[in-house]
């Protein structure tokens, strides 16, 4: 194993976590605000609070893990995807901070519940996967131009472009999906039968998009980029394996069995799904300008993250069980019976 | 847009997001520590006031995080958005201190979350209490590692350039360059003077207030005591500061004190007007400079003479030295008189017009480290990487970050003004002595 493909697996892990902790995150939030839109609010609000609350700042550092650690490992990514995301990457965070923004002032602080607030909170969750996705779009090659040598933005072809149309669509539905099943298993581990029900309905709602939607990015992706199609077919047991495992979750729900099994199986079903799509990227960071071996940074950094990533790790993993075990893991806080908060 | 003005207009974004993120950086670092001290005071004492002190002060804190996150997380991507150039540089000297800032802060938002949601949630309050420790070490580590990184900007080390290649980096020696041990001790004294001026500044506001609570009082007093230590410290590391930039960037000292030729004996000049290169309507303290510089009247400090033209920063970072040092002294000098009058019980420290200053020393002490930022920022100029990287060469080349400087002008004023509002309406809501009453009817439980 090279150091490139460490430094790669490593931020793709990240990537991959960030993605579910954040679906959840963002999904949870639509669905408070859609239940306030529809007047069923206090039946999730309890429940989305007790576990948001106190992750969210751990969910957000995932994500700069991801892009403080591939300027580390691959700093030539900072001059192309520096220069053309800065509109996207800025609206991004701009949407991260009415996120961040409601935890501070809405749940820890005075309390506000304005109704327009929770929507934008609400709405941000969708928006939020729709201004980051398309960077996936991006990195499939021939929305970058060079002119001068320097890297900028088509637009024109971004926004016109199926490819990336379906990516947002998949995004948002992805998130709405896996947040739902998340909440069912959380819900039902409170007890509270009522908001269970609700999210339920919403998991089996979502399953049906998110499906459909990633299966037909395959496809276009053969007129836009047939080496990476080729590549992807290459990989298609694993594609096949995330489809059974899927199923595995959908049924599992539609029973009304084993939540928590469910959960399990659909990161399963994302997690072959996402390796499959990075694996068959490779060793492409950006086609066809950019491979994991030309941007490289050199051996002595490479070695030097890597040792700062496992003492990190060996920090970090007791301190996240003991957060999850207080706040996840545990009956009394779950269920709302307990609430220490200063 | 041309490439020098995307070049500055990704200065004035970036000035304006650390301006503001620096804010709530600063009371991030600080204010865990003196949660801490106050809470292991309120339980050496069995003091329920000062442990009171702690949860009410973590309960405004958390808010300052929340937002300290969003506008940290924005300086952390806008380094990478407004400076690609030199983001691929530096990427190749010195991202393991960034990387490690992850670690850093990943580990004291985790336990963060968990202190903030186990008060009473332990028999034993001493349990509850370590929790803090891991939060006010990684908030202290974060803030040295990223510092680290700003050192390095100032003074580059660790590698070679052959043929516009980087050869031969050392991660490790470009962590510790020679700016690292003033830069770090200065920042993470000024973070705790700081944060415990203005947690002062919230006892006296209070008093002031007409409120004559001892809880209060209990507060100042503390507060004001840790301030006196740190701005001391601070004091010290700044004189150990003044050498190091005499030794590794004498063209920023020479320009902070308009000291336009090389020799010794220099003195040291305060305010006043340039006239051409003559100061006018200055202070001048003989030999000062060349003690600051050497801690001999005899050292000779290099002057801009000995730099090209194109090469020295602007001569305004002359107030911003200025501004810093007559505040931190001023600072120093106050809380000394805060603290031995509060000792020896002078009638001056409990009148209003006293109490008024010590209200003021908070925001003023945030008014020094905005000026110690923009005074070592704008002095690097116009390098981005001192010696190698000049700021124009490391910008982007988009043409939107105008449009970008409107978006976030207007995010941060809204987050400046929800942070003052949901703070004040917290505590308007919830006083202090509402709480004491309450926590006295149901002694020892929860919320």
């Amino acid at each position: 194993m090279t150091l490139e493909i460490i430094g790669i697996s490593v931020l793709w892990l990240f990537l991959f976590l960030y993605v579910i902790v954040a679906s959840i995150d963002f999904g949870a939030g639509f669905f408070n605000a859609y239940s306030a839109f529809s007047d069923k609010q206090h039946i999730l609000t309890g429940i989305i609070q007790r576990y948001l609350s106190p992750v969210w700042e751990v969910t957000n550092v995932f994500f700069v893990f991801f892009f403080v650690g591939i300027i580390g490992f691959f700093p030539q990514t900072a001059f192309y995807y520096g220069t053309t995301l800065l509109v996207p990457a800025s609206i991004a965070l701009i949407l991260l901070a009415v996120r961040g923004s409601y935890y501070a002032f809405a749940t820890y602080g005075a309390k506000i519940d304005h109704r327009g607030y929770i929507y934008m909170y609400g709405l941000s969750g969708l928006m939020l996967p729709a201004a980051l996705s398309p960077v996936l779009a991006i990195s499939e090659g021939g929305f970058m131009r060079l002119e001068g040598g320097q890297p900028s933005l088509d637009y024109w072809a971004l926004f016109t472009s199926p490819l990336m149309w379906s990516i947002v669509v998949l995004s948002i539905a992805a998130v709405l999906y896996i947040s739902a099943v998340f909440l069912t298993w959380y819900a039902h581990k409170a007890g509270d039968i009522k908001a269970t029900q609700l999210v339920r309905k919403y998991a089996l709602v979502w399953a049906g998009p998110t499906i459909v939607t990633a299966t037909g990015i395959i496809f276009e992706l053969r007129g836009h980029n047939p080496e990476h199609y080729a590549s992807l077919l290459d990989l298609w047991w694993m594609f096949a394996l995330s489809f059974l495992l899927f199923l595995g979750t959908v049924f599992l729900i539609w029973k009304k069995r084993n939540y928590g099994l469910a959960f399990i199986l659909l990161v399963g079903q994302f997690f072959t799904a996402f390796f499959a799509y990075g694996a068959s990227h490779y060793p492409y960071l950006l086609y066809p300008h950019l491979t994991i071996y030309d941007s490289f940074t050199n051996e002595s950094m490479a070695i030097a993250l890597i040792i700062a990533f496992i003492a990190g790790l060996g920090l970090l993993l007791p301190s996240l069980y003991l957060l999850f075990r207080l706040f996840l893991f545990d009956k009394d806080y779950v269920k709302g019976k307990s609430d220490y908060h200063a | 847009m041309g490439f020098e003005d995307t070049a500055l207009m990704s200065r004035i974004l970036t000035l304006m997001t650390l301006s503001f993120h620096i804010i709530y950086a600063t009371i991030g670092v600080g204010v865990p520590l003196m949660i801490m001290i106050a809470q292991w005071v309120g339980i050496r004492k069995k003091d329920e006031h000062y442990i009171l002190l702690a949860r009410r002060w973590a309960r405004g804190f958390v808010i300052t995080v929340a937002v300290g996150v969003v506008t940290g997380t924005a300086i952390g991507l806008q380094l990478s958005l407004l400076w690609p150039n030199f983001m691929q540089m530096a990427g190749n000297v010195i991202a393991l201190p960034l990387f490690m800032e992850v670690f850093a802060f990943f580990f004291e938002a985790i336990f963060l979350g968990i202190y903030l949601y186990t008060w009473d949630r332990f028999e034993d309050q001493r349990k509850h209490f370590l929790l803090l420790i891991p939060v006010a070490l990684g908030a202290a580590a974060s803030s040295v590692f990223i510092t680290i990184v700003n050192s390095f900007m100032n003074a580059p080390q660790g590698f070679d350039v052959l043929n516009g290649e980087l050869v031969n980096v050392s991660p490790l020696l470009a962590m510790f360059s020679p700016a690292v041990p003033t830069k770090v001790a200065h920042v993470l004294s000024t973070a705790f003077m700081t944060s415990a001026f203005i947690l002062a500044s919230i006892a006296a506001f209070r008093l002031l207030r007409g409120s004559n609570h001892i809880y209060h009082k209990k507060a100042l007093f503390l507060t004001m005591k840790l301030a006196l230590v740190f701005s001391v410290a601070t004091a010290i590391i700044g004189d150990f500061s003044g050498k190091y930039l005499a030794e590794y960037q004498p063209e920023k000292l020479a320009a902070a004190e308009w000291h336009f030729e090389t020799g010794s004996e220099a003195e040291l000049v305060l305010f006043g007007v340039l006239d051409g290169e003559e100061p006018k309507y200055a202070i001048r303290i003989p030999y000062a400079l060349s003690i600051l510089a050497h801690g001999v009247p005899s050292g000779e400090v290099i002057g801009l003479n000995d730099f090209p033209e194109d090469e020295i920063p602007p001569l305004w970072i002359h107030y911003l030295f200025d501004t810093m040092v007559t505040l931190g002294m001023w600072l120093a000098f106050f809380s000394f008189v805060y603290v031995v009058g509060a000792w020896r019980g002078w009638s001056i420290v409990t009148k209003q017009w006293f109490r008024w200053l010590t209200m003021l020393s908070g925001p003023l002490a945030m008014l020094a480290i905005q000026a110690g930022w923009w005074f070592t920022e704008v002095g690097r100029q116009p390098w981005i990487l001192r010696g190698y990287m000049k700021t124009s060469e490391g910008a982007t080349t988009s043409g939107q970050v105008d449009l970008m400087i409107v978006l976030f002008a207007g995010l941060y004023v809204i987050l400046g003004i929800g942070t003052v509002v949901v703070l004040s309406r917290m505590y308007k809501r919830n006083p202090v002595e509402k709480e004491l009453a309450q926590r006295e009817s149901v002694k020892g439980g929860g919320e």
